[in-house]
């Protein structure tokens, strides 16, 4: 036990895999069996994960439980984890997900239920390692590991036109991913000829003099290319037209934790990467990027709105929820910054919900087209009133969790430029439209399709899936002081890094060439 | 203590909800009666006003100026150096309120458990009710501007909610969904607003900002940017206050909401949600009053909407919808008080207004029951002889709502037309407007009221069999009648308890220099003559129907007009409802589709082309990428290795 303990990080990793590992000796034809061992796992990773809220200590160091193995010492890569508390709430995020699409997905996979389980453990290794990796090298690992077992659900499990929407994704994906891969060698190299040895270690690498100071300057374009790779992921308009096929083609366990933690992973790499190596480019490209999370706002809520399909409908109001994490980031300041970290935990768990009871009517009627539906409020209350919470959160209704994220962002960006906290506040109102014009498509009026007549209402496998989320609904909009208590350090360090250092670039860069 | 005029409503809302959702939705809609439920939500509502009560009479006891109860219940967000409270805080302007929500909030429960008999979800209806309360008065209790917006929004969610409570009919859905989107619209200006202050003053608690503004400004009137900021916190509030109260040009919303069962209507009209914009305003008294712009836009846009609400509400046939219009032109009078300075005045008369629209809606509502869903006035007629109680207390609140002494809204409705005359921001055009709005609202409420109750019976007497309404209906009303005829003489000119009571939240206004005192008699006395003389002109038409029916066609074009609201919702659905659903399409089939996926598949066919041509792969498909990533991988990590090394 004495190493677990010491080793809670890589046991939280490592633990989904290992289990998923030990599952493939269930024989094929068990399908039940390998649904509920899949679920037992990831309900002890889950326990594990909460095991951190004790150990961090939010006025302790930096990087906390760190774990350090050599690993091509050559190289300066080593096995380096750590968290802090910014990547603690977005590990209990994805330990909180997993067991919920896990169980989520009892009835809808009925094919290759092996594989698939085994997948999404993977999958949750994955997206652990890359949120604890305090090597570059090392979360470039995960990040791609995380890239293979959703290729392949979607791939294998998702709709008609899934192959299309896979390799979409990978695309888009790959190619950011290797440009950073890129300015991650060359920070690498950097690091050795200005300090003496390869590494590739963050905290080494935020001492590493890039040099700044023009929009093409070498710090702008690695600045870049890791945004690229960033912004692909959040995704950030433009470069967001993956996401919808992404959506609207995976299942319904793949589409959850796509919104809900694999675009985190977009914010969480701006937090932990872009902003501290490159301080001055950020400051540079601040307009810019404030202006796309602006218009990713906008343009999400705009293009959400004539959405004939509901889950295409859901994946732009990502575009549009996730235009607010950028936002708040580039404001630069320790509020709206609170405010993005909280909203990336907002979005997992409203969109999350969504996503899931979209698959839960998808299950019933097999069509997610709005026009198919009608009057659904008279045959499924409780999927109505539970629909109803989930909207309103993602409308951000005072008192729901979405309205601290959105409320402390626009607050934070006002501060910082008046006009684009306007603008995105215009993304208040269209957000409301889409969703209640949906909604009442869906949900109002009378019963006109003789097939919904009959839909069951909510089953209670079914509420279990939900009920944990509209708890944290309302738990994340009435006390969101029992997360910020444990992050907000982390972000006034972040916020420290992002600004102190371009001062000390600019004179440590005398000494350069 | 303040807790707890909070905790009654929402357990209220709680049981009630759970009783719903619980019980009663899963067993197939079993019918559950609105007695139990309603009990259950009118005492959860009963119990709030009583200890609004008790917290009344402590503020009473308290020396002047020193009036204030406060609780700080639990620390809401605190990050990044902003930190919110969940402040509660009674002081005079915010426990009468409390009281009017309260009071004749549990009225209207009362009221709803007979209205509501015979329908098939009271719980669910009982808790959105119990909620709307909840949510309003959190908004008068919220000792700062955040928790001022939670009430805010959770009054624009139950006024969603309780519009398309009938929700199978789907234009009450849509009703309730333009409700949220309208007032939505105005919650933007609210937050920008919200920003602002807190930009420039650093704080967002009411009592904070007082301090600040009072030692920044110290009486001096703010300049240069100062005052632009001022005017613009002003203003962006104001466009919160549109929508909420219903005011040009968002005021389209409610008139629609009339969608929803006749309680929610009083509650909306009367005692929740429309005055909210007022209870801002007079929040912020302080800061209103350095902005002079600020003042001057409120007035002209609560003067217009006062006149053009009325001029739709002398055509309209539907019964509530009659009221709605005079609600959007009562809520005029009230910014229109504010706008010339006369917050007290605009306080006034949203109690007043209070008092009288709840009746003036729940005698509708008692009459559309006892009509069997007839809401056309012209389809009925006659009505006294049938319903002698509830044509009393009508007749009381068409007295109060006309503005005749003593009823209570002749009191407030003179003091906000004698400022707009008298005071240092108003002037004769907007006392003249104010004036021809008197005129036309008692020429249109009596329009109303001979269709309803008087002349011949227009209805089918083989379908309709009007009768009263049951005891639990018509107390209510009763008690609001006794309100309407009564209550103005809190604020009797010159002697007014209520001027002051809210004293140390809104100062006192006295006429400009220059103004001849015995004008405010002369004026009073022109005011109750203009509304005698729409009394007489709509007595003097209506008695014979086919003098109306001659002036409609003379006047057709008008009349079209009017009938259609001067097509205010046409001009919306073209010149932006609709324009924003193209370009919506255009930008999903146009760009996301036609040029940004174009790029990246160029990109991708440009790698397959090239993976053929280097014959690296057979398909071009994931195989060839993965091959370019591992290879890139592999060459990267060898010149790393062996080159640098």
């Amino acid at each position: 036990m004495a190493w677990f303990e010491s080793h809670l990080l890589s046991t939280l990793v490592f633990l989904p895999l290992l289990w998923a590992v030990a599952g493939l000796v269930i024989p094929g034809k068990f399908r039940k069996t390998h649904a509920v061992w899949a679920l037992l796992g990831s309900f002890l990773v889950f326990a594990v994960s909460l095991r951190l809220y004790g150990a961090f200590d939010a006025g302790g160091a930096e990087f906390q439980l760190a774990e350090r193995a050599e690993w091509l010492p050559s190289l300066g890569i080593a096995y380096l984890l750590g968290m802090d508390g910014i990547s603690l709430w977005l590990l209990v995020l994805t330990t909180f997900l997993t067991p919920l699409v896990i169980l989520g997905s009892f009835s809808a996979i009925q094919e290759r239920t092996k594989e698939y389980y085994f997948l999404l453990l993977f999958l949750e290794t994955g997206m652990l390692g890359a949120l604890v990796a305090l090597d570059v090298f090392l979360f470039y690992v995960f990040w791609e590991a995380m890239l293979i077992p959703m290729y392949f659900l979607i791939g294998i499990w998702g709709g008609k036109d899934r192959v299309y929407a896979a390799m979409k994704f990978f695309l888009y994906t790959v190619v950011g991913s290797l440009l950073m891969l890129v300015a991650i060698f060359y920070l690498a190299y950097a690091h050795k000829v200005q300090l003496g040895a390869y590494s590739t270690a963050i905290v080494d690498l935020y001492r590493v003099n890039v040099p700044g100071g023009g929009w093409l300057s070498v710090q702008s374009i690695l600045f870049l290319a890791f945004a690229l790779a960033f912004a692909i992921k959040v995704p950030l308009f433009p470069v967001h037209t993956w996401l919808p096929d992404a959506h609207v083609q995976a299942p319904t366990a793949g589409s959850v934790i796509l919104a809900g933690v694999l675009l985190k992973m977009g914010g969480y790499g701006f937090i932990r990467f872009a902003f501290p190596l490159f301080p001055e480019a950020v400051v540079l490209y601040q307009p810019v990027f404030l202006g796309l999370g602006a218009v990713a706002i906008v343009y999400g809520a705009w293009v959400a709105m004539v959405q004939p399909d509901i889950k295409k409908l859901v994946a732009y109001s990502s575009v549009s929820h996730m235009g607010f994490v950028i936002l708040g980031l580039f404001s630069l300041n320790s509020i709206a910054a609170a405010g993005s970290v909280y909203q990336m935990l907002n979005h997992g768990v409203s969109t999350g919900a969504l996503f899931l009871m979209v698959g839960m009517i998808y299950e019933r009627r097999h069509t997610r087209m709005i026009s198919d539906f009608g009057g659904i409020t008279k045959v499924m209350p409780i999927f109505a009133i539970i629909f109803m919470i989930v909207t309103l959160s993602s409308i951000a209704l005072p008192g729901t969790n979405g309205f601290v994220g959105e409320f402390l962002i626009l607050l934070g960006t006002w501060k910082t430029s008046p006009w684009a906290a306007a603008a995105a506040g215009t993304g208040v109102i269209f957000g409301a439209v889409y969703m209640l014009w949906m909604f009442q498509r869906v949900m109002f009026g009378p019963v006109t399709n003789p097939e919904n007549e009959k839909l069951r209402d909510l089953s209670g496998r079914e509420l279990a899936v939900l009920a944990p989320l509209v708890v944290a609904i309302f738990f994340m909009g009435i006390y969101p002081n029992f997360f910020f208590e444990k992050m907000e350090p982390s972000i006034q360090r972040f916020l420290e890094r992002a600004q102190v250092k371009s001062t000390e670039t600019a004179i440590a860069d005398l000494g350069r060439n | 203590m303040l807790g707890l005029i909070l905790l009654f409503p929402l357990i209220g809302f709680l049981i009630n909800g759970l009783w719903y959702a619980v019980l009663q939705a899963p067993q197939g809609r079993k019918k559950a009666g609105s007695l139990a439920t309603g009990l259950v939500a009118s005492s959860a509502i009963f119990l709030s006003f009583a200890v609004g009560v008790v917290a009344f009479v402590q503020l009473a006891g308290m020396p002047e100026g020193a009036r204030v109860i406060e609780n700080n219940l639990f620390s809401w967000i605190k990050v990044g150096g902003l930190s919110l409270d969940f402040v509660l805080r009674v002081d005079p302007l915010s426990s009468l309120f409390v009281l009017v929500i309260a009071g004749i909030g549990t009225l209207i429960h009362v009221y709803s458990i007979g209205y509501m008999s015979h329908d098939e979800t009271p719980g669910r209806f009982f808790a959105y009710l119990n909620l709307f309360c909840f949510s309003m008065l959190v908004l008068v209790l919220g000792g700062a501007l955040p928790l001022l917006f939670l009430g805010w929004e959770g009054v624009g969610l139950c006024s969603y909610l309780l519009i398309g409570y009938w929700y199978q009919d789907i234009e009450k859905a849509k009703a309730g969904k333009k409700a949220f989107i309208a007032n939505r619209v105005g919650d933007l200006g609210f937050l920008l607003g919200m920003f602002l202050i807190y930009t420039t003053f650093g704080t967002m608690d009411f009592s904070a900002l007082r301090e600040v503004v009072v030692q920044r400004f110290g009486g001096m009137a703010p300049a240069g940017a100062e005052l632009a900021a001022v005017t613009g916190i002003c203003l962006l509030l104001f466009v919160g206050c549109t929508g909420k109260s219903a005011q040009i040009p968002l005021y389209v919303w409610l008139p629609d909401a009339m969608a929803g069962p006749t309680p929610v209507s009083a509650l909306i009209h009367a005692a929740t949600m429309v005055t909210s914009g007022i209870y801002l305003v007079a929040r912020l008294d302080f800061l209103y009053a350095l902005s002079p712009t600020a003042l001057e836009v409120m007035a002209w846009v609560g003067g217009l909407t006062a006149f053009v609400a009325a001029t739709i509400a002398v055509v309209q046939t539907d019964i509530k919808r009659v009221l709605a219009y005079s609600t959007v032109s009562q809520l005029g009078y009230m910014f229109l008080a504010c706008g010339v300075g006369a917050t007290g005045a605009g306080v006034f008369h949203v109690i007043t207004h209070a008092f009288f629209k709840a009746l003036l809606f729940l005698g509708a509502g008692s009459v559309i029951h006892g009509m069997h869903e007839e809401q056309d006035i012209l389809k009925m007629g006659g009505l006294k002889k049938h319903m002698p109680r509830t044509f009393l207390v009508v007749t009381v609140a068409w007295l109060a709502i006309c503005g005749l002494p003593p009823f209570s809204g002749f009191f407030s409705k003179d003091e906000i037309l004698w400022m707009a005359f008298a005071s240092n921001q108003g002037n004769r055009v907007l006392w003249a407007l104010g004036l021809l709005t008197a005129m036309m609202t008692a020429f249109y409420m009596t329009r109303m009221w001979i269709h309803t109750f008087m002349g011949s019976e227009r209805f089918d007497h083989h379908k309709v069999h009007p009768h009263e309404s049951p005891i639990v209906m018509v107390a209510p009303l009763y008690v609001l009648a006794v309100l309407s005829a009564a209550g103005g003489f809190m604020g009797v000119p010159h002697a007014s308890w209520l001027a002051h009571w809210l004293e140390p939240i809104v100062p006192h206004v006295v006429p400009a220099e220059g103004v001849n005192h015995s004008m405010e008699w002369v004026l009073m006395a022109v005011s109750v003559a203009v509304a005698l003389l729409g009394m007489f002109a709509a007595h003097r038409l209506f008695r014979d129907l086919r003098r109306p029916e001659a002036l409609k066609a003379r006047w057709a074009f008008i009349h079209k007009v009017l009938w259609n609201k001067w097509f205010v919702d046409e001009l919306y659905e073209g010149a932006l409802i609709r324009p924003i659903g193209r370009v919506s399409q255009a930008l999903w089939r146009g760009f996301d589709v036609a040029v940004i996926d174009r790029i990246v598949l160029g990109f991708g066919r440009a790698s397959e082309w090239s993976g053929q041509t280097l014959r690296l792969a057979q398909t071009g498909s994931l195989q060839a990428y993965a091959v370019f990533l591992l290879l890139g991988l592999v060459l990267t990590l060898g010149y790393m290795i062996y080159g640098l090394v």
